[in-house]
């Protein structure tokens, strides 16, 4: 357990570090740094739908799906972001309780 | 915001932003513990994780494929493959940064997603200071949060829906930050290419591969 420990925290920290290290200080290209402004939400809409809607290498649809759109739905309409994680966190644990996978 | 024209934004500023997300991944640290400590992760061992590796989707990934006997290559892989998102963020944010290389190596440790994110002033520049106030606070957080997913007894995350909050806090960050058609293109791109590898590759790829998004919404913005 702790070789994975160090072996994770080494990974992410040259991941993290390597790109800072190489750019320098020169300024990124144009066509570079305008793919830098899309990349955010192509990210951020991956993770959320991987995690939303995928168990594993599998999609799988749950409680946590319908929390989730719920949540979505609030910070849509601009609602605070802890507001929304709460939302979600007793409409999943509410349809659970319901017998909902 | 991302977005904004100002001046730099400082670290009061990353506090302030920060203080909600560092909430919400206090909750999902929460979570991240119980799962530890349910897959016969020692209590220590996920507090220091949560320490030293400071990236709630790589730990998941790396206890998840471990717990399931898939070795510690295949754990550190799925891990590094899950993060491996940070390695265009850092391309990205290097030229914000300060100092020699190796100083610039490690400001970027800072990153995280919501950090990043929010410190993107949206010319393509980051706010440096804005960047290690709002990562701090979720730091503190995202230990603080594992220890008492590990320590307190009794907690079920499935039962407590603790599994929606990964996927709320990312979708938060997502709404502040799509603000243009453009971007909202993007993202549906983006989501498009992960859901459709999920179940033909192995995890964190989608993610990595869901990049291609942004390529070609470079195209498409011109």
């Amino acid at each position: 357990m702790w070789a994975l420990v160090v072996l994770c925290a080494l990974g992410t920290a040259l991941i993290r570090g390597v790109g800072p290290a190489a750019t320098g200080d020169r300024a990124l290209p144009a066509p570079v740094v305008r793919v830098v402004v899309l990349l955010s939400a192509a990210l951020l809409a991956a993770l959320v739908v991987t995690t939303a809607l995928a168990d594993g290498d599998r999609l799988a649809v749950g409680a946590d799906t319908a929390g989730v759109a719920v949540a979505g739905l609030l910070l849509w309409r601009r609602a605070p972001v802890l507001l929304a994680v709460l939302a979600a966190v007793v409409v999943t644990a509410g349809l659970r309780a319901a017998g909902v996978p | 915001m991302a977005g904004s024209t100002g001046a730099d934004r400082g670290w009061r500023e990353g506090v302030r932003d920060g203080t909600p997300y560092a909430a919400a991944t206090f909750v999902l640290a929460v979570s991240f513990g119980v799962v530890a400590v349910d897959l016969g992760v020692p209590a220590v061992a996920a507090v220091v994780m949560s320490a030293v590796v400071y990236s709630g989707s790589a730990q998941f990934a790396a206890v998840g494929i471990a717990a399931a006997g898939g070795g510690l290559a295949a754990a550190v892989g799925a891990a590094a493959l899950v993060s491996s998102r940070f390695l265009p963020m850092g391309f990205a944010l290097g030229p914000s940064l300060h100092g020699s290389r190796l100083r610039r190596a490690v400001e970027g440790q800072a990153t995280v997603d919501s950090a990043w994110a929010m410190a993107a002033r949206g010319d393509g520049r980051f706010d440096r200071r804005y960047l290690f106030g709002h990562s701090g606070t979720q730091y503190g957080a995202w230990v603080l949060g594992t220890a008492v997913g590990v320590f307190v007894p009794g907690l079920d995350s499935r039962a407590l829906g603790l599994d929606a909050v990964f996927p709320v806090f990312f979708l938060a960050i997502l709404v502040a930050e799509v603000r243009d058609r453009l971007r909202f293109g993007v993202a549906l791109a983006g989501a498009a290419i992960a859901l459709a590898l999920v179940p033909v590759s192995p995890p964190g790829l989608p993610v990595l591969a869901a990049t291609a998004a942004a390529l070609a919404g470079l195209r498409a913005g011109r």
